[in-house]
């Protein structure tokens, strides 16, 4: 007796026992749907987390001070990380958060004190004007540069460019508008005000730098520069380095990831118990289902099946069934996956190797819940089984 | 002393028609209830080629039990079993499933066919474990069910015929896999008495054609068609050389 001649047996008797057949097969396709739709989701945030980071430039580093209090730096220090050999760019950033106005708009919007580098460090283009300059940093130019967003709420059908804003009272010179970068991590990058860093301490009051963006050389200095960075900091400030955090986009793309990936792990791991409820679910009816055809049984032995050829009939049946199940299941995951990314604003990834597990996995689940079952059939004793009615 | 027997054995074969079944002081008892029952004892028989032999006695006589040695479902405890000279009572449970599917046909009282497959496909699985091609089996089916002349009801599922149809499509499926033994088990018990005769005339004209048929009965009119008949009783076998009428003459007949 060869195996397509078994598959040909289980396939008839799974037919005709169809709505069962249909139940039994009911776990392993929601087990394997989940799975599919679950790791989707997972790894399509994932990605986009990922995306997004990588678009904030690869050879940015981040110094942020979480205590301005012990770390206060000054534009004169900042000559110390300029004059680092890993170090192309610095720019300093006092951000606040402040009330803009132009006639009847209003706006609460972050300030961002900086300097010239900012625009290339953090990789930012204009729509219109120009970027606040040096010198203008120098002479504390009353000057701002506004995120899309906020070009759009105050000026909602003029030119920005040449326009007066209020900030906190003291009025502004519009000279660019940025480019829109959409909404990055939670915060808007387009709802922003930049302005020359030495304007904006003096509005806000507030003369600490809270964050440095330094951009390395390139991509391969960045731990480098990391170092360095970290070494001037500690001249500076000695003994006070849980006041401050030096990061690469390295870093942070690392603790997302490793947050996406725990929270797919968990979803996966939920979906498999469901995986593994199904299995159980085969197991269940193909042990009735053998002790209902127990006379079956016995009239196979008596005609010559030997315990191979029953235990090979009842185990081929238990993995088509869950075979046929992982294979809906592997069809439906996919469509549920695919609606949810045309009907919400989560982001979807497949992944194949992922959707081949799972139908391995079904395919796994046949044969580890169908062994049980099946060698109790091939080792019925053929006398008593065909006793029975 | 061994060889000398062998030697007279090999000449009375030689001069007899050659034994198919030799069974030798077969033993079997099982425990039923906490009580053990001595379901055959020291039972001896020859059958040879050609025979038609009909086995009798009341239920619990032990006729299944030795319909079922005589199927290979199941091993004596003592005793030995050749069958086409090969002893069975040794072979492990897949050399006797080869036996049972080439050598033995079971025709059972209620038929036993399954039902959820056509008459054509119930006659092929004894075809199908022996691993014979599709196209092959097909044909011998076909073959089998013209011949017990159900060549017109190939497709129709064992509840969609007759007891009688359903017998002879049993009787098909044991002739597909062209055994030697035919043994058909109460085959008209479910069966009226007209259909009856109609399986019994069928049985004895496979017998013509040169299978050997064990009929076991508890219906004396039923075992009366068969050449031989014997006589289980309280576990022991009795040959009675056809006088079979008086219950009496077989005691002092037989053994």
């Amino acid at each position: 007796m060869n195996l397509l001649e078994s598959v040909k047996m289980a396939i008839k008797s799974i037919k005709s026992n169809k709505l069962r057949a249909f139940l039994t097969m009911l776990g392993i396709i929601i087990g394997i749907s989940s799975v599919i739709t679950l790791v989707a989701v997972g790894q399509g945030s994932s990605q986009s987390v990922t995306e997004e980071i990588g678009s904030l430039g690869t050879n940015l580093l981040t110094l942020s001070v979480t205590d301005t209090e012990s770390v206060q730096l000054n534009l004169d220090q900042l000559e110390h990380f300029d004059d680092l050999s890993g170090i192309s760019e610095v720019a300093p950033i006092s951000s606040e958060r402040v009330m803009a106005k132009k006639g009847d708009n209003s706006i609460q919007v972050s300030i961002t004190g900086t300097t010239s580098p900012y625009l290339s460090i953090r990789d930012l283009s204009l729509s219109a004007g120009r970027f606040i300059s040096d010198i203008e940093n120098e002479l504390r130019q009353k000057i701002v540069v506004l995120g899309s967003d906020t070009a759009s709420t105050l000026f909602p059908n003029t030119n920005p460019i040449g326009e007066n804003i209020q900030i906190n009272g003291v009025s502004f010179k519009v000279v660019g508008v940025l480019e829109s970068v959409g909404s990055s991590l939670g915060t808007s990058g387009d709802n922003v005000i930049i302005a020359p860093l030495s304007t904006t301490q003096r509005v806000t009051k507030n003369t600490t730098i809270n964050t440095l963006y330094l951009s390395a050389e390139n991509e391969e200095m960045i731990n480098r520069a990391k170092f360095q960075v970290q070494g001037v900091m500690t001249t500076l400030f000695p003994n006070s380095s849980d006041s401050y955090a030096v990061s690469s986009q390295d870093d942070l793309m690392e603790t997302m990831s490793s947050v996406t990936d725990t929270m797919t792990l968990m979803l996966g791991g939920i979906a498999s118990i469901s995986l593994l409820v199904g299995g159980i679910g085969v197991m269940n009816i193909m042990l009735v289902s053998v002790s209902e055809r127990t006379k079956e049984i016995g009239i196979r032995k008596a005609i010559g099946a030997n315990r191979k050829s029953i235990l090979l009939q009842f185990l081929i049946e238990a993995v088509v069934l869950s075979m046929i199940g992982g294979l809906i299941g592997v069809v439906s995951g996919l469509g549920i996956a695919k609606l949810i990314g045309i009907f919400s604003s989560l982001s979807i990834s497949f992944s194949p190797s992922v959707t081949i597990l799972a139908f391995v996995f079904s395919f796994a689940i046949g044969i580890i819940f169908g062994v049980f079952p099946a060698n109790k059939a091939s080792k019925l004793n053929p006398i008593q089984a065909l006793r029975q009615e | 002393m061994v060889q000398l027997a062998q030697v007279v054995q090999e000449e009375v074969d030689s001069n007899m028609t050659k034994p198919i079944i030799e069974i030798n002081h077969l033993s079997k008892s099982y425990e039923l209830g906490g009580e053990t029952v001595h379901a055959l004892q020291e039972v001896s028989l020859q059958i040879n080629e050609g025979d038609f032999l009909s086995i009798i006695g009341p239920s619990g006589s032990g006729k299944s039990t030795f319909m079922n040695m005589l199927g290979c479902l199941d091993k004596p405890d003592t005793g030995e079993y050749l069958l086409d000279g090969k002893n069975v009572t040794t072979m492990k449970d897949h050399e006797l499933a080869v036996i049972r599917n080439v050598k033995i046909g079971f025709i059972f009282q209620n038929f036993n066919l399954l039902n959820k497959y056509t008459a054509l496909e119930n006659v092929e699985l004894p075809l199908v474990y022996r691993g014979i091609s599709v196209k092959e089996r097909r044909d011998t089916a076909i073959e089998c069910l013209e011949m017990v002349g159900l060549g017109d009801r190939q497709y129709h599922l064992p509840t969609q015929l007759s007891g009688g149809q359903q017998q002879r499509v049993a009787i098909a499926r044991a002739l597909a896999g062209n055994p030697s033994v035919l043994l058909a088990d109460e085959p008209t018990g479910a069966l009226d008495s007209k259909t009856g005769k109609e399986v019994l005339k069928l049985l004895k004209e496979l017998n013509e054609k040169g299978h050997i048929i064990i009929l076991i009965t508890h219906d004396l009119e039923v075992a009366r068609k068969a050449k031989r008949v014997v006589r289980i009783q309280d576990g022991q076998l009795f040959e009675n050389g056809g006088d079979w009428l008086e219950p009496a003459g077989i005691r002092q007949n037989g053994h």
